[in-house]
């Protein structure tokens, strides 16, 4: 019965024609960008839609999947998940002055976010004033996140459960780029606002930097009146592929009320190393990107919550079969494998000297098909073990995903 | 042609379906995992089973209530699998060196809270109080251990020792807290109780048990004890009562550890050495329950290998440290179910006896004294092959 059912769905997500037919002699569309095209570029390498001769651009992406998971034997059975639908709207008000913006409404309507909304003001390559809802650009994977650039239904581990992925505040700061001839050198560096001790006193029972996304008071406020310092150097070669080292920090913690000093102020540092490549000669491409959070914690605090996490993706995707498939010239499927780990906690117990756990690795191979290169339809299979804090025998999760995901 | 494509993609279909079955990860057998229910539940209890199940694993923060004062933020974190917990987690009581009372209740006592949440100082053990470590037993078929009736637990106390064995046990007689009410046929002595959670057997009931985690454990009031542990006032419940009664059903009806292995020679002839070592003097093999309104506690045999009484173990295991009316050098006797998976739930690692300070099955035999000094002068005696025999039975367990 089962069998049949995952048959059925499986034929359904080949065949289904999800994009209704639009009359689209209104847009213009103006081309993906190409791929020499770095993460820092990310916001603006999007497929928009420029409406007539105006100076706007509309785009957008949306996401759902289909999920069967088990774990040691007991599942939720079988479910639909509409990830996300993120809009994007943007304009150039002056050839040097230019507005982005991307929302997002996630899980149906559960969650609307304004990931982006910031104007640039662009004064030459090298300087550049961005200013707005500005996404701290840790790792790559926070600049880089449209779903359809990926052959996973699921976000990175790292990226989402400890970075905290699409983590974007208030602020302002600087960016820019230096060309040569087969270099390229990016910048960035912002000041926002930041995180607050939800990080480490949360329902997860663990430090983890993405509950401080939940506090929406951040658009309005610092928490502690305290900046988020993020930045970023990342250098592009030709020949060899992009290199980014990152770095985000700041106080967390709210050390003073009223004047007073509440407690020494406790910070918080990250760093995250990406890279990414194709190689000519196979058209294989590999992104990876590895993080080390470090949170300064009260004295005598709960085992539970770990001064130090470390974790990270790596993505191996090779194209196999590139030829013109049902009136699709450009027709791709790919396989492809992420293989990630994260370990929350790092650190030895104080009353034993053993190592500390929670932890989780996962490998996620893949097949891909890109009917056109900014559209995927993506098969994926889990298979993750994750060890409670303590390193007792891990739970065994195995999860199958048809999605969909696809620029509009 | 199009019926071939069709075929193809009919048989690709069910190989991929075929393989998902394949590639998911099964359940663990059911004797090798300590979660899991007892039989015969209707399905009100199995629901009331899951939602404790789930206000158990509830992690408390700050903003839900955790503290000010605490040792750990949720049920699950010192009882990880519902089996016996990790010296990470383990509490410190102190302050009470006989039956009349704890000398310490207005400095802290008898727990030490030596975590708090942000802004607030954790408490420290005040001077000239003594101290006592716990680590968390496990939570297994203890819906058994409370269905038992008084008067079975006293049938096997033998106070005076008048079958000459060396061993007397004896219940640890305590006050009650004012929530409770006393169980049907409850045996008093001069208006004491018979305790029997805890390593004390300081607490009447899994009732009394859950209430007082939550308030000394975490920091978190309840109708039934609001007085904060930080403020010393009552405050607003902080857990309902109806998660209370949920807790304390699941608790109830967690299953009791299955046995493994119960075929092999090796594991037989362990139980008899067992037995003949005097050790099922006080790790009584086979207890059974009174009437229960749960079905599948009503009138059930089984075998946790404990008598629920305390007894001497002897100077070393002297902390100094106790609770009711029992003696500082008094342990109620641990129950050995559930033994052969400690290490499943404890990090790959064993730590047994009350503060976890045995590595090992045989580090704990050899700590016994006191009224076991008897039967642990036997296992010393026993071959090399005849302790490997009684090990492996209790790693069956
Ligand atoms: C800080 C860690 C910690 C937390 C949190 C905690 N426990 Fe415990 N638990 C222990 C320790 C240690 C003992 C042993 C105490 C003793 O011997 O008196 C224990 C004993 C018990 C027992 C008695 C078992 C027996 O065999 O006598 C039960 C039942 C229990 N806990 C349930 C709970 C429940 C329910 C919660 C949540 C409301 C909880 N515990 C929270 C550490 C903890
Ligand atoms: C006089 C009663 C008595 C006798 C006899 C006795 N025990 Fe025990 N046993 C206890 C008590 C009480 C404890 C708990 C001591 C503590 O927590 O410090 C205990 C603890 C243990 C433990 C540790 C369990 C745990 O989870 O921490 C093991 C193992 C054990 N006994 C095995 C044996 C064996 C094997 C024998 C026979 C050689 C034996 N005992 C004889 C009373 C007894």
């Amino acid at each position: 019965m089962k069998k049949t059912y995952l048959f059925w769905l499986f034929l359904l997500g080949l065949t289904q024609n999800i994009f209704a037919q639009i009359d689209t002699t209104l847009f213009r569309r103006k081309p993906i960008l190409d791929s020499t095209k770095m993460n820092i570029d990310a916001v603006y390498s999007r497929p928009f839609l420029q409406v007539g001769r105006t100076p706007l651009g509309v785009g957008g992406y949306a996401e759902m999947n289909t999920n069967f998971g088990i774990t040691d034997g007991i599942g939720e059975g079988f479910s639909f998940q509409m990830r996300r639908m993120t809009l994007f709207l943007g304009g150039s008000l002056h050839q040097k002055i230019k507005f982005m913006s991307e929302i997002e409404f996630e899980d149906g309507t559960k969650e609307i976010n304004i990931e982006f909304a910031a104007i640039d003001f662009q004064f030459n390559n090298l300087f550049n004033f961005r200013g707005g809802i500005i996404m701290n650009p840790i790792g790559a994977f926070n600049q880089n996140h449209d779903g359809p650039k990926w052959e996973f239904s699921d976000r990175p581990i790292s990226a989402t459960q400890m970075l905290p992925a699409t983590f974007s505040n208030v602020g302002m700061g600087f960016y820019g780029k230096k060309y040569s001839k087969q270099w390229v050198f990016a910048y960035e560096a912002y000041l926002t606002n930041g995180f607050d001790e939800t990080i480490i006193d949360n329902g997860n029972s663990r430090t983890s930097l993405p509950t401080a996304k939940a506090n929406k008071n951040r658009f309005e406020e610092s928490s502690n009146g305290q900046a988020l310092f993020t930045g970023k150097i990342a250098i592009r070669n030709r020949k060899i592929g992009e290199f980014g080292l990152s770095y985000m920090g700041g106080v967390y913690n709210k050390f003073q009320d009223d004047g007073f000093i509440l407690a020494p102020k406790r910070a918080l540092n990250v760093f995250a190393i990406d890279f990414n490549t194709t190689i000519k000669k196979t058209k294989t491409s590999i992104i990876t990107e590895w993080a080390w959070v470090n949170v300064d914690l009260p004295n005598n605090y709960a085992v539970q919550y770990g001064s130090k996490q470390s974790g990270g993706f790596v993505d191996i995707v090779q194209p196999v079969y590139k030829k013109p498939l049902l009136g699709f010239p450009n027709s791709t499927f790919n396989i492809a494998c992420r293989i990630e780990r994260v370990d929350w906690n790092v650190g030895k117990f104080t009353e034993t000297g053993d190592k500390i756990y929670d932890e989780v690795i996962s490998i996620m191979p893949a097949i891909s098909w890109r009917p056109i290169p900014s559209t995927v339809i993506r098969f994926n299979y889990r298979i993750q073990k994750q060890w409670d804090l303590l390193g007792n025998p891990p739970s065994k999760t195995g999860v199958f995903q048809l999605g969909v995901s696809s620029y509009f | 042609m199009k019926a071939k494509y069709t075929l193809s993609i009919i048989t690709f279909g069910f190989f991929i379906a075929t393989a998902c079955e394949k590639l998911l990860p099964v359940s663990p057998y059911e004797n090798a995992v300590l979660d899991g229910t007892i039989k015969d539940l209707t399905t009100a209890e199995t629901a009331q089973f899951l939602r404790g199940d789930a206000a158990f694993a509830k992690v408390f923060t700050a903003n839900t209530g955790l503290g000010p004062l605490f040792v750990s933020n949720s049920c699950i974190s010192c009882h990880a699998g519902d089996g016996k917990g990790h010296p990470s987690t383990s509490l410190i009581r102190f302050g009470q060196t006989d039956e009349t009372g704890n000398k310490f209740l207005l400095l802290g006592g008898p727990q030490l809270q030596h975590r708090a949440i942000t802004g607030f100082n954790p408490e420290n053990i005040p001077s000239g109080a003594s101290q006592a470590t716990f680590i968390a037993p496990s939570n297994t078929g203890l819906g058994f251990l409370e269905a038992v009736s008084d008067a079975d637990i006293l049938a096997l106390s033998d106070p005076d020792d008048k079958d000459n064995d060396g061993i007397s046990g004896i219940p640890n007689w305590i006050e009650l807290a004012n929530f409770l009410t006393p169980k049907p046929n409850a045996i008093t002595k001069n208006g004491k109780y018979i305790g029997r959670f805890g390593r004390k057997a300081g607490v009447y009931n899994l009732f009394n048990q859950t209430v007082n985690a939550y308030n000394q454990d975490m920091g978190i009031v309840s109708a039934y004890s609001p007085n904060d542990t930080y403020s010393k006032e009552a405050l607003d419940p902080e857990v309902t009562n109806a998660e209370i009664a949920d807790v304390v059903h699941y608790l109830q009806t967690l299953k009791a550890p299955i046995q493994r292995s119960v075929e092999s020679t090796e594991v037989k002839a362990g139980k008899e050495l067992f037995v003949k070592n005097q050790c099922g003097a006080c790790h009584t093999p086979s207890m059974k329950t009174a009437n229960s309104t749960i079905q599948g506690l009503n009138n059930k045999t089984f075998a946790a290998y404990t008598d629920l009484l305390m007894h001497d173990m002897g100077k070393d295991l002297d902390d100094n440290y106790t609770e009711g009316s029992a003696k500082t050098f008094e342990w109620r006797t641990t129950p050995l179910w559930g033994l052969g998976l400690a290490k499943d739930s404890q990090g790959g690692k064993v730590h047994l006896m009350h503060d976890g300070r045995a590595k090992s099955i045989e580090e704990a035999i050899l700590l016994h004294s006191g009224e076991a000094l008897k039967s642990r002068q036997k296992y010393a005696a026993l071959s090399s092959k005849e302790k490997q025999e009684l090990i492996k039975f209790l790693e069956s367990l």
